[in-house]
């Protein structure tokens, strides 16, 4: 799960990294001069609370010098469509934004520590060019990245993360704030199971060392021991897709016209392919699981449905475990329920084929029947174009 | 011969009395595996499936000279139970379970490099996998078993369905399979593409293989760089996830392209800079591979 800026702030300040003063999040301008008070003394960063790097150069984090200034800022950035380099093309809207005491900047560097699957475990990655996008400093200054694996059962040892005060030129008034600070970022990317904590920038002030930004992923595998981060929402996912998790069922949705209904990520994913590859755009990637059953089928094909978009849909199902009749049994017991009017491709194989094929048949429903996935992905860009 | 398991490896299952044990553990002795014992602490001196139980692999191992494991426990304590069987000196442990932390498998892997400096060699297969099969010798997983049969090409691939999917259309087409390997979807896993591509160019069993991948990660990019350096025997392969999303994970945890890295196109380009015939649809897996073994099998 990726949290907002303000809820990771939150966390890292329990955790004893510095952060600006934090004058909450506001959704009205009515909300904005308590906020303000909260914060402190003039002046005050708004920032708009979305899950897409690059805000600033999309207006999306302004800088107020006085509260009339914060209050035509907070207006019109509430509300706004942000489109950002990492929004690929398309507009978020900006509900709520968070108000901050503006902090004196000394330096300004990158931080981030991430699960690494090269390294297999933790790596940090910082570089004392901050404010920059990684992808960016990858590419144009790659020799001016430091890569530093972690020990997941040990964290930042004070002799590495001295090292890597040394390998960012940190001033030796600042070293020990450092060491402090990165070796309590590392723990708490440890401690709640993070896939990511980046911060950019990490700055020095005149004093201290401050996280200045947060941007912090939580492996979803491990959301059943970290009741302490049940509180916060995923506001990444839509309200389908949340429906779906609530049962089980691995919804992404996407934007074109033919509904999947598949068993198996990798194979929801080949289907999308196939079906992009005859012509047609998938609607969805959904993986109905393992143990497909009519219960789980019914309420897949719900989610489906609920996509207005959807013209067609597609149910690839490859029996192993899960056997075809049941399945084919499902899908029957499903569309009784389910007033279905778009057209319906079923394509069986595996386990009990013969048997759920001659469910689909006798069933008297207008399936359309598919042996092969080719030819199914065929029949379905087909009926989704009305034919 | 084959890859990492044969008719005559004894296996050892972790969490063999569970609802999931029980049901894939009979699946297997119904299609010929040596399982000889299985391990639930707690039950030990009980017998399940006509085999003993015992409270820890250490038991199982010292009674039954089981070294492989297949481990069929929830998540929460699957990354502790492959720590288990590396210490009860397991040397091929295959890991079915789905939504294991990924700090868990990170702990995993140092624990299993540790081993590994006495000298010790470990196959770890998974997590969240369907299993090895070495068609008409041994099923250890959960794939159905009669849509395998044994023949000449090798199998490895990071998904469940779509692995079945690949065999299907080979055996379809008279292809029979030396070893399939499921080595699974997460981002931190015991074997890579690349691991189990030098077991198959090592294996005299095994012609050509058949590799597939999806976006995420870079495992197909080293597999193809191991192609290029080390590999004579040919390999086809397909990658899933070219109409999925930047930034939305597609179900397995691995299958996320992030800030760029990991795409469908890197490791396309990848995988035909080094020579691997890569195949653009799914459905022609078993026809492209069947057209280029003709020539061989006259």
């Amino acid at each position: 799960m990726k949290l907002l800026e303000h809820e990771g702030k939150e966390i890292l300040k329990a955790r004893g990294v510095a952060v600006p003063p934090a004058g909450g999040v506001i959704t009205k301008t009515a909300q904005l001069a308590a906020a303000m008070k909260r914060a402190g003394k003039a002046p005050w960063v708004i920032k708009a609370q979305v899950l897409a790097g690059g805000r600033g150069k999309a207006g999306g984090i302004k800088l107020a010098k006085t509260p009339k200034e914060a209050k035509e800022l907070a207006a019109k950035m509430i509300g706004m469509d942000l489109v950002t380099h990492q929004t690929h093309g398309q507009a978020i809207k900006v509900k709520e934004v968070f108000i901050e005491g503006g902090v004196k900047i000394e330096r300004e560097l990158y931080f981030s520590v991430v699960m690494d699957r090269k390294n297999a475990g933790p790596t940090i990655i910082a570089s004392a060019q901050g404010g920059m996008e990684i992808e960016t400093l990858a590419e144009e200054h790659p020799e001016q990245i430091i890569r530093m694996p972690v020990d997941p059962n040990v964290g930042l040892r004070d002799f590495a993360a001295r090292r890597l005060a040394f390998q960012l030129d940190i001033p030796a008034t600042h070293t020990g704030e450092f060491v402090k600070t990165a070796k309590a970022l590392v723990k708490a990317f440890i401690d709640l199971d993070c896939s990511m904590l980046e911060i950019n920038p990490l700055i020095l002030t005149p004093k201290s060392v401050a996280a200045l930004d947060c941007k912090m992923t939580t492996d979803d595998n491990a959301a059943y021991r970290h009741p302490e981060l049940a509180k916060f929402k995923d506001h990444e996912a839509s309200a389908l897709e949340l429906e779906a998790k609530k049962y089980d069922i691995s919804y992404v949705g996407l934007d074109g016209t033919i509904g999947c209904m598949v068993n198996g990520a990798g194979l929801a994913m080949g289907t999308m392919d196939t079906i992009a590859l005859a012509g047609g755009s998938p609607a969805n990637f959904l993986d109905v699981g393992g143990g497909a059953n009519e219960e789980r089928v019914t309420r897949a094909l719900n989610i489906i449905l609920k996509d207005k978009k959807v013209k067609a849909i597609l149910i690839n199902i490859f029996g192993g475990i899960v056997k075809c009749d049941m399945i084919a049994a499902g899908v029957v017991a499903a569309l009784k329920k389910i007033k279905l009017k778009v057209p319906l491709v079923v394509r069986l194989q595996g386990t009990n084929v013969e048997a759920g094929k001659e469910i689909l048949k006798n069933s008297g429903l207008p399936i359309i029947a598919a042996d092969e996935l080719w030819d199914a992905a065929q029949k379905a860009v087909a009926a989704a174009k009305g034919n | 011969m084959s890859i990492i398991l044969d008719k005559d490896s004894k296996i050892v299952v972790q969490g063999f009395t569970g609802s999931q044990g029980t049901f894939h553990s009979k699946q297997c002795i119904d299609y010929g595996t040596q399982i000889v014992a299985g391990v639930t602490p707690g039950r030990g001196g009980q017998t399940h499936l006509d085999r003993p139980v015992f409270n820890t692999v250490h038991d199982a191992v010292r009674n039954t000279g089981a070294f492989v494991s297949m481990i069929l426990v929830p998540a929460p304590f699957a990354a502790d139970s492959i720590m288990e069987a590396v210490d009860a000196g397991c040397s091929v442990i295959v890991c079915i379970t789905e939504g294991i932390p990924v700090l868990d498998m990170a702990k995993v892997k140092r624990y299993i490099q540790q081993a590994e400096r006495s000298g010790r060699e470990i196959t770890l297969i998974g997590p969240n996998c369907p299993g090895v099969i070495t068609p008409g010798q041994c099923k250890l997983g959960i794939m159905p078993g009669f849509i395998h049969k044994p023949g000449r090409i090798g199998v490895v691939s990071r998904s469940g369905t779509l692995t079945y999917e690949a065999v299907d259309q080979l055996t379809k087409r008279g292809l029979g399979q030396s070893t399939v390997v499921g080595i699974g979807g997460d981002p931190i896993n015991g074997s890579s593409h690349a691991d189990i591509l030098a077991k198959f160019e090592a294996d005299p069993a095994t012609d050509a293989v058949v590799m597939i991948g999806e976006i995420g990660g870079s495992g197909e990019e080293e597999a193809a760089r191991y192609f290029k350096e080390k590999m004579t025997k040919p390999v086809f392969g397909f990658i899933a996830g070219k109409a999925a999303p930047e930034g939305r994970r597609m179900g397995h945890a691995g299958a996320i392209v992030e800030g760029g890295a990991g795409t469908h196109a890197s490791k396309i380009k990848a995988m035909r800079e080094a020579g691997i015939t890569v195949i653009e649809n799914l459905s022609e897996i078993g026809e492209t591979v069947a057209k280029a073994r003709r020539p061989l099998a006259a």
